[in-house]
């Protein structure tokens, strides 16, 4: 009011789009919104989002939550074994990717590699029996994220099995996630036949033992800065890990040849990484999961901390709103198949590897990695523009995770659910995808949106813990009589 | 099942990155006739991915530099036809990188247009009523005013909104809030008037811009015109809007003279309104459209019984004027006597059709002085409320911009097919007399009012001529020279047509009148 006559006039429209061309002929200036209406037209969580854009505790409370999250550390320590580094994970428990679910609900790909676990750690002799184990409810469920890990694809991590350790120096928690078996038939794309079995066998007796030594030797890693330098060599650290994955290699070599351990395990050790663009992904996963877990738990906080997905459900977790989920149905992607394969044989979004994109990477990178931009199904100048939108739903940039072709920017991060559901853009996530029947592998990859619903959730709880007592605005329409 | 042929063809050393590959294999696979389609670099692993599928037996030895285009489908010349496509397309140079940089991400919320454009100081909301509320919220807790064109807004939220906006020194103008110049500029439906000493402060849209073009066309100017919207001097809303608006503009350098312009208020509200204005330090003009004057008085005070008073009050003071006590000065004569000549004895009633609401409202109590029992839909005598919006008796004033019309068509200042049908059928009626009508220009308005009204006026009055009657159209123009539609232009051919224009809507109402009244 103080500034209305005393500045010019500067408008933003939104609705009738002649009122702009008015205001610009009137010699005012304007700018025309392209306007629908919020959460889909629900108006309920319209009103609840209106209650909270700009309130200056979730200003405050996200300006904190974004800080940890830019503060953070990551350091990969070492390899540990589920059952002992993971907190609270039980003997007879075993993790899964996404948001909670029940046996009976889950997908193909994580009911076989449940399967594959449990033949893996000889609850059962065989797959039926297994089978029966599974459905018995003597085996406890859990999500990864309730035990500080991650999964890609199904995500399974049973007691027996080695986890990266990532530790946060800046605020002290760590992180955890399983380590990469490779392409082909694998126990995260849901099969477990023996072969499966044997490559789980050997990862926990030698490839763990082996990189530990070779750890020990190095002392720890940097993640951050090698995650900085794979972006500069066109990886977005979630679908192409190519370059990190080399990086790792070329930090882990000479302190393998060193460590002592056998030189046919190093030789095995180093062509099993070698054979793996992705290798790396998982430590990626765990350095993201690190710095997102830090920036959880602030009160008031809009930012989403969680993206996962169980190839059932899509959820959420956002830093101000504790250890609830938010989910939806998980969409099933639309992107590239390999040759005899369509949608119609494709799992439903499925795995923890939107953890990169919840702290800024993957998609929110693609700016960053031309090479796998035809996913997009376009230019390089759409990889630029996919980065470029997520700007507008995310709080800040990243700047120890620069994008050359961007100038330098630093990534978007730190998702602001209150912005996702007032302006409609949806989170990108790049992914693999899993066929529906266990075992048979990724039949493709692609893009894929977060889906809106978890946001609206999540939105509407929010606004309830700031605003508890407030009628604000009526949900009911109701004409005025005048 | 159909038996299926397959072929393969290897490109030695061509190399393309698997997503490349991969869009290659997807447009193959499409191609009519075609059950399967893979185009991959011939390694080992790819290999045996191909033999799983079914597309590759090991006819071939291929090098993991080559690259492999195997594909299944009907017979050997769809298979022909899709290889040589597929070779064409690795053939084809890589497209050139769009120019202009990245797409850019069209503007989707307030906040995001306010990040972009940091120096916004106003949003302009227009959406649907229902979440309008909403937007104006997130605008004002964003520190931007609001002008609130949408209606249908529950007066509950608007009393919120107003609150938060008052208590976080903004102006929210609205809901139903229709016209707003502020600092020269336009806001919904506006007229060009120049800038100068008098502010406005209305409920009603056309109101002000009744007494903004007038003020106009007296050649004084405007220095702000701010929006309550039509709610604000409800009771339970108490005139927040307008009681700001008047400190504002009492705050105002540029103004010298304030026009208040509403509906009456409740008695309570209007007391306040004036405590308020009497306060101000500056001449304030009031015009309670349809309201007796008398109640309004005090130093700076006086009382408008016109829109047109209001504005010609308000251009005296500007100058430094004493202001006209009652609005007399233009009084039309007589009609022309040609008019009562040729009409028949059964002419006796005016049907007013109006697209601007506050003008049926003031032409309904001026009218009503005169002839009596006057029936409308938006009557000041709530005992005249017409029974039948869509049939008229006696003298009948019609808003049509009356939710009854509007639900689910454009405003009738913009779609003139409502009024346009109405005007044939009250020239129809062998009992009317005079057909009054506002024809409003300006910003938001149709863009050649006068273009759709002759044709419909010319066959209504062809019509009753040859049923021996001749009917008054009277009329007015709510706009001036600056504006799109140009006031002159659409004047000559509203006269060209045989309508008796006037300058002001009061001057109509009075031509009508007397038409009317002499017909008795």
């Amino acid at each position: 009011m103080s500034t209305l006559f005393s500045k010019p006039l500067s408008v933003l429209n939104l609705g009738v789009g002649t009122f702009a061309d008015a205001i610009r002929q009137g010699g005012g200036e304007a700018v025309h919104i392209e306007w629908a209406p919020p959460a889909n037209g629900d108006r309920a969580t319209g009103i609840a989002l209106a209650g909270i854009v700009n309130h200056p505790r979730v200003e405050a409370a996200n300006a904190k939550a974004v800080e940890r999250l830019l503060a953070a550390q990551p350091r990969l320590e070492g390899i540990g074994i589920a059952r002992e580094a993971l907190p609270g994970m039980g003997r007879r428990m075993i993790l899964h990717a996404g948001p909670p679910i029940e046996w009976s609900r889950m997908c193909g790909p994580m009911k076989g590699a449940i399967l594959g676990a449990v033949l893996f750690e000889g609850w059962a002799a065989n797959s039926k029996k297994a089978q029966a184990l599974a459905a018995s409810g003597e085996i406890d469920f859990a999500p990864c994220h309730h035990h500080s890990a991650v999964g890609p694809m199904a995500g399974i991590i049973s007691p027996s099995m080695p986890v990266w350790v990532v530790k946060n120096a800046t605020h002290g928690n760590r992180s955890y996630s399983n380590l990469n078996e490779g392409l082909g038939k694998v126990l995260r794309f849901g099969a477990n036949g023996a072969e499966v079995i044997d490559r789980l066998k050997w990862m926990q007796q030698t490839l763990a033992p082996t990189l530990q030594a070779g750890l020990d030797r190095l002392g720890e890693i940097e993640l951050k800065p090698l995650m900085a330098q794979a972006l500069h060599m066109g990886d977005e650290v979630h679908n192409r890990n190519a370059a990190a994955t080399s990086l790792l290699i070329k930090r882990l070599v000479p302190a393998l040849m060193r460590s002592g351990a056998p030189p046919a395990d190093v030789a095995a050790v180093i062509e099993f990484m070698a054979a793996n663009d992705h290798f790396f992904l998982n430590i990626s996963m765990a350095a993201c999961k690190s710095m997102l877990d830090a920036a959880h738990g602030v009160p008031g906080s809009s930012l989403v901390s969680v993206m996962a997905r169980n190839g059932v459900d899509f959820g959420i977790r956002v830093s101000g709103l504790g250890k609830r989920w938010f989910s939806t149905p998980a969409p099933v992607v639309n992107g590239l198949y390999f040759a005899g394969y369509s949608m119609a044989d494709a799992a439903p979004d499925l795995g923890d590897s939107a953890i990169t994109e919840t702290a800024g990477l993957g998609g929110f990178a693609m700016a960053a990695a031309p090479a796998i931009v035809k996913f997009v199904g376009g230019s390089a100048q759409d990889a630029l523009a996919n980065t470029l939108s997520m700007t507008h739903i995310t709080l800040r940039r990243n700047g120890a995770f620069t994008l050359p072709a961007l100038d330098f920017a630093g990534t978007p991060c730190g998702i602001d659910a209150r912005r996702v559901v007032d302006t409609g853009i949806l989170p990108v996530i790049n992914t693999g995808i899993a066929h529906k029947a266990p075992g048979v592998g990724q039949i493709g990859a692609g893009v894929t949106h977060a889906p809106l619903g978890c946001f609206t959730q999540a939105v509407s709880a929010l606004a309830r813990s700031i605003n508890p007592l407030a009628r604000s605005i009526n949900p009911r329409a109701r004409a005025v009589e005048d | 099942m159909a038996r299926m042929a397959s072929a393969a063809k290897l490109i030695r050393n061509l190399y393309r990155d698997s997503v490349s590959l991969m869009q290659l294999s997807a447009t193959l696979a499409a191609l009519p006739g075609i059950e399967q389609a893979s185009a991959v670099m011939a390694t080992p692993a790819n290999l045996a991915l191909l033999a799983e599928a079914g597309l590759e037996r090991g006819r071939i030895a291929p090098g993991p530099n080559d690259l492999l285009i195997a594909v299944r489908g009907r017979n050997a010349s769809v298979l022909e036809s899709a290889l040589a496509s597929a070779v064409a397309d690795l053939d084809k140079p890589p497209p050139l990188t769009a120019a202009g940089g990245p797409a850019q991400t069209p503007l989707r919320s307030l906040q995001m247009g306010l990040a972009q454009f940091p120096q916004a100081n106003v949003a302009l909301i227009s959406t649907p009523g229902e979440y309008a509320a909403a937007e104006a919220m997130k605008a004002l807790r964003l520190g931007l005013n609001a002008m609130l064109f949408s209606d249908n807004v529950d007066l509950h939220d608007e009393i919120e909104l107003k609150r938060y906006a008052q208590a976080n020194n903004l102006l929210l103008m609205g809901p139903d809030c229709g016209t707003a110049i502020i600092g020269g500029v336009p806001l919904g439906f506006a007229n060009a008037v120049r800038r100068g000493a008098i502010g406005v402060v209305g409920a009603s849209g056309t109101g002000t811009q009744q007494v903004t073009c007038l003020a106009h066309r007296q050649g004084a100017g405007i220095s702000h015109a701010i929006g309550t919207g039509s709610h604000d001097l409800h009771q339970q809303v108490g005139g927040i809007t307008m009681f700001q608006g008047i400190r504002a503009l009492a705050a105002d350098r540029a103004t010298k003279v304030i026009v208040l312009v509403s509906k009456p208020p409740a008695p309570e509200v209007a007391r306040k309104v004036l405590g308020v204005a009497k306060r101000c330090g500056k001449p304030v003009v009031v015009n309670f459209v349809g309201a007796a004057p008398e109640s309004i008085g005090g130093r700076n005070l006086h009382a408008a019984n016109t829109l047109e008073h209001a504005a010609l009050a308000a251009v005296a003071l500007s100058r430094g004027r004493r202001p006209p006590r009652e609005y007399s000065a233009s009084q039309p004569g007589a009609p022309p006597a040609a008019h009562g000549d040729r009409m028949s004895r059964s002419q006796r009633y005016v049907r007013g059709l109006y697209s601007g609401g506050t003008f049926c409202y003031e032409a309904s109590a001026l009218l009503g002085a005169v002839l009596g029992k006057v029936w409308s839909n938006a009557p000041v005598d709530p005992k005249r409320r017409l029974a039948n919006v869509r049939n008229s008796k006696g003298h009948t004033l019609i808003d049509l911009g009356d939710d009854e019309f509007t639900r689910g068509r454009p405003h009738p200042m913009i779609d003139f097919r409502l009024r346009n049908e109405r005007i044939l059928s009250e020239g129809a009626d062998p009992e009317v007399a005079v057909i009054l009508l506002d024809v409003v220009l300006g910003f938001g308005a149709h863009p050649d009012p006068a273009a759709e009204l002759v044709p419909v006026i010319e066959k209504a009055q062809a019509a009753a001529r040859r049923q021996g009657r001749d009917i008054a159209f009277v009329g007015f123009v709510c706009g001036t020279e600056l504006d799109p539609q140009g006031l002159e232009r659409q004047e000559d051919a509203l006269r060209a047509a045989g309508v008796l224009l006037t300058g002001s809507n009061a001057q109509a109402v009075r031509l009508a009148a007397s038409i009317a009244g002499a017909r008795r």
